[in-house]
């Protein structure tokens, strides 16, 4: 727990990296002051409100607002008309694909709906009251289609098809027709055959997963201002206000030096707020009806077009000796993107035998259009699904040849400097020491009780690194703001400033750290990827050693002695070498205080594309108990072990992993979306859509394991992803342990539960 | 439609305001009152985050209508800490590092306090039934359970 504020206690020769200090946000944010998303007002806003088709699949004949214009209140009405029709381009952003020809059409509609939920027109007026009823008032010509919902009947060649331009990529020869498969990707290497034919013990299974939702608490909301000369203020919250300037600016054929992007503090992303939904479409509704427009999602909204991950279907056949050598592995992953191209399942393809160092493995993966929302990322995306599958066939493997399943992981399991199973070299890596930790952790020797299971689970996550900004300006009385171009969606303005403090040598509450919106920082990529306090920690880090230098010039200057007779140690430049003790030392706040008369304001900044992000492994065990009356399980003893290269602010890293336990005990026993016959989600609310509350589960063990990323200059790895991937397949494996019965199909739900159980 | 004319009581301050029939109490602290501690996550009485007390009621904001708090006296969590003085359970979500993305933390401090004037000394089992109707999702519950468990003990003055 706490080790509570403002002393610095650590070892290791630091001072403040690696405590327990308060959040700097925090304070606004258990009072309510905080301004999140919805939270933003501005004089003569307008709400603004999206119409969706009730259709999955339906052709968009025309749409007539002239009604809904008439009524008095309405200032506006925008349709994909109003925007330009781009072409396709394909990107690469972050962690996933992006065509922004379909984020555009994902946005507002053209000429098809796609999903029950899509897009289709939007609204301004005075009242929210005026704007749902504006909406009624939109006459929608629709031709029904046939649609699909399910990613295998989406694979078959009689299927209805969505996009009649989209071609399988990487199939050969070429297809010649169009269909619901985008993409074949493939990774491995080595004899499959060979490997199967070595192996005493050869397991072959098939799973399903259903698409979950990220799940974050804030509705997606945000305010665009146009201004007559199309000057365009977006305020809101994502994970990224220099993707939201970047997207509204190609969506909307607009310079980017035309758009600011001002971010509000935000309520929950996991990857569900790396892409726009509003943005654009408020930009139009205030370009049209010279207002400022308000929008906010309702959670029904949230639920039906955006996010969710996808659905699956996996076919895992993993081959070992009896001494648990494991001489072949491979997968095949069928994914659904939902309504356009472009679900997670390459990383799926490069994540899903990562733990392990394989001399013959390959996993083949399927990107599949279906008839339900775009697929946007979700917390270490596309690994989690295929990690449930190969991680479930793993345990059967050991228990079948009879070694323990943390051994048989031992026995094959990635380690420094080994080649990784999707290609590339591993450098420093700690899998080894989470399988070792969790090993000796007493929770693996505790006894179990009746009707209880303990299971075994591992997981990996690249993590990135990327472009990012920061500024250190130090203030006129020794106090200092970091600003940096990440948005804090867990608690990262309370690491930059324990890196700064650090390099800096003063108190951390001395230094207040902002996010600082796209005008008045570098440019930064989005906080994604399990990158901020990796890459712009790195940033900050830079800036505060330019800090430093500048510091001692000062000092130099003042003593008249050469500036590298200054050193800077505990916050305060001394004489050193031969001028050791010459002059009395001088601190930050005395530079500080006479930087007008040494040069001027002192500052740093840093701009980097920071290189050398370190892989997360975790190894999770999980006890649950089964009721076999009812199907119920639950949860009863959970712990993580996971690398996190060095932990900058300790809470927050154990916060993430156990709050990625969390989501990821959801994925397994509850969450999942349900369509009817017809095409329609049916539980778009948290009534229906089961995300687990306080009292279904335990207390979450998070133990740190610390093997440093060399790359970082306290050694820190992303720890935010990586602790989603195992829960699925430990909660399973822990079922069959307790219960006697594999779960191939999540959720693993009472109903569930209690056929497989009963022998249905 | 013409609006309603309420007359109530919000953190101890008397409060006057119009509002539409339909407009919930959540409708009318955030829009009308910018009161915006009070959230909205899912307008269905199912995530908490609209957490306030009426009456010394718990209730969420977003299932009440603004009409209906005519003569009622209603707290946030604006209300919560005396001048700069936080309530324990404020320093205490800051101390434990109970919130990542803060969303939630609102409806959860309300919650919790409604639950320690009623019961001083609850049980892990009971701070987590008690903020069930509470959703989380970035931290597992696990720091807000210690959280709310660690400032009951403080102010029990164990």
């Amino acid at each position: 727990m706490s080790e509570g504020n403002g002393q610095a206690k650590n070892g290791g020769g630091l001072h403040w990296v690696g405590t327990r200090s308060i959040r700097p946000d925090g304070v606004d944010k258990v009072t309510g002051r905080a301004n999140f998303g919805a939270d933003f007002f501005m004089p003569g806003m307008l709400t603004g409100r999206v119409l969706r088709s009730p259709h999955p699949h339906a052709r968009i004949r025309s749409i007539d607002a002239s009604k809904a214009l008439a009524l008095p209140g309405v200032k506006a009405v925008v349709t994909c008309d109003d925007m330009p029709d781009i072409p396709a381009e394909e990107a690469f952003v972050g962690e996933g694909p992006m065509n922004f020809r379909d984020l555009s059409r994902n946005c507002l509609a053209r000429g098809k709906a796609l999903y029950d939920g899509h897009a289709v027109a939007a609204v301004a007026a005075t009242t929210a009251a005026i704007a749902e009823q504006a909406l009624g008032l939109i006459e929608v010509d629709y031709e029904v289609l046939p649609h699909v919902i399910d990613v295998e009947a989406a694979m078959r060649p009689d299927a209805p098809v969505l996009h009649d331009d989209v071609f399988t990529q990487g199939v050969d020869p070429a297809p010649t027709r169009p269909s619901n498969v985008a993409k074949r990707v493939q990774t491995g290497h080595g004899d499959l055959d060979a490997g199967f034919a070595a192996a005493d013990v050869v397991v072959e299974r098939h799973f399903t997963t259903k698409p979950v939702h990220q799940g974050y608490i804030e509705p997606h909301a945000c305010v665009a201002s146009v201004s007559e000369d199309g000057q365009t203020t977006i305020w809101g919250s994502s994970q990224g206000h220099f993707m939201i300037r970047a997207y509204v600016a190609k969506l909307l054929a607009m310079d980017i030096s035309e758009i600011r992007v001002i971010p509000a503090e935000i309520g929950g992303g996991f990857g569900g707020k790396t892409l726009v939904y509003l943005e654009p479409v408020a930009v139009l509704l205030s370009r049209k009806s010279g207002r400022p427009v308000k929008m906010v999602m309702s959670r029904e909204e949230v639920f039906r077009a955006t996010g969710p991950t996808s659905g699956t279907a996996i076919r895992v056949k993993i081959g070992a000796k009896k001494d648990g050598t494991i001489t072949a592995a491979e997968a095949e992953c069928k994914y659904q993107a939902g309504g356009f191209p472009g679900s997670q399942v390459h990383a799926a393809a490069m994540t899903g035998f990562a733990c392990y160092s394989l001399a013959n493995v390959r996993i083949i993966g399927w990107d599949v259009c279906v008839n339900r929302p775009r697929c946007a990322a979700y917390r270490a995306p596309g690994a989690p699904m295929a990690a449930f599958a190969i991680e479930s066939t793993v345990d059967e493997v050991a228990e079948k040849i009879g070694i323990d399943p943390i051994d048989l992981r031992l026995k094959n399991a990635a380690k420094s400097n080994s080649q990784s199973s999707y290609g590339p070299q591993f450098r420093e890596i700690g899998y080894i020491e989470t399988l070792k930790a969790a090993k000796e952790h007493p929770h693996y020797k505790a006894p179990l009780g009746p009707n209880q299971g303990r299971g075994i689970a591992s997981g990996f996550w690249f993590n990135i690194g990327g472009e990012s900004s920061a500024a250190i300006n130090v203030n006129e009385d020794g106090t200092a703001v970091v600003a940096t171009g990440s948005p804090d969606i867990g608690g990262s303005r309370a690491s930059m400033a324990l890196m700064a403090a650090e390099v800096l040598g003063i108190d951390q509450a001395r230094i207040r750290p902002i996010v600082a919106d796209t005008a008045s920082i570098g440019y930064t990529f989005l906080t994604g990827g399990s990158r901020v306090t990796f890459a712009t920690g790195m940033a900050v880090v830079e800036s505060a050693k330019q800090v430093v230098q500048q510091l001692r010039e000062r000092a130099a200057k003042i003593w008249d002695i050469d500036v590298d007779a200054v050193e800077w140690k505990d916050g305060e430049a001394r004489p050193a070498g031969s001028n050791a003790g010459r002059f009395e030392p001088l601190s930050l706040k005395d530079l500080a205080a006479m930087a007008g008369k040494t040069g001027g304001p002192i500052i740093g900044r840093s701009a980097l594309n920071a290189q050398g992000a370190g892989p997360g492994f975790g190894t999770h065990i999980c006890d649950v108990e089964i009721d076999r009356e009812t199907g119920k399980v639950t949860i009863v003893r959970y712990t993580a072990v996971q690398d996190v290269g060095k932990a900058i602010h300790p809470s927050y890293v154990e916060g993430q992993i156990q709050g990625g336990v969390a989501q990821g005990i959801g994925w397994a026993l509850n969450e999942e979306y349900i369509y009817g016959d017809d095409g329609r989600l049916q539980n778009p609310g948290f009534l229906d859509y089961r995300m687990p509350v306080a009292s279904d589960l335990p207390m979450i063990d998070a133990v740190m394991v610390e093997v440093p990323n060399p790359a970082h200059p306290y050694g820190a790895r992303g720890v935010g992803e990586v602790p989603i991937v195992p829960p699925m397949a430990a909660v399973a494996n822990a079922i069959y342990r307790a219960g006697g019965v594999r779960m191939p199909d999540l959720p693993m739900s009472p109903p569930r539960l209690l056929a497989a159980l009963d022998g249905d | 439609m013409a609006k309603t004319h309420v007359t109530t009581t919000i953190n101890g301050e008397p409060t006057e305001f119009l509002c539409e029939p339909q407009q919930t109490l959540l409708d009318v602290l955030r829009d009308e009152l910018q009161l915006t501690g009070t959230k909205e996550g899912c307008g269905s009485g199912d995530c908490g985050a609209c957490s306030v007390m009426v009456d010394g009621r718990l209730v969420c904001s977003c299932l009440v209508l603004g009409p209906e708090v005519e003569g009622r006296s209603i707290d946030t969590i604006e209300g919560m800490a005396h001048g700069e003085q936080l309530h324990p359970l404020q320093r205490h979500f800051l101390e434990d590092a109970a919130l990542q993305c803060g969303v939630c933390t609102p409806g959860f401090l309300v919650a919790a306090k409604a639950l320690l004037d009623r019961n001083p000394d609850p049980t892990e089992t009971e701070v987590r039934f008690w903020l069930a109707g509470n959703l989380c999702r970035c931290t597992g519950y696990d720091k807000i359970i210690r959280a709310v468990m660690n400032a009951a003990a403080e102010m029990r003055g164990a």
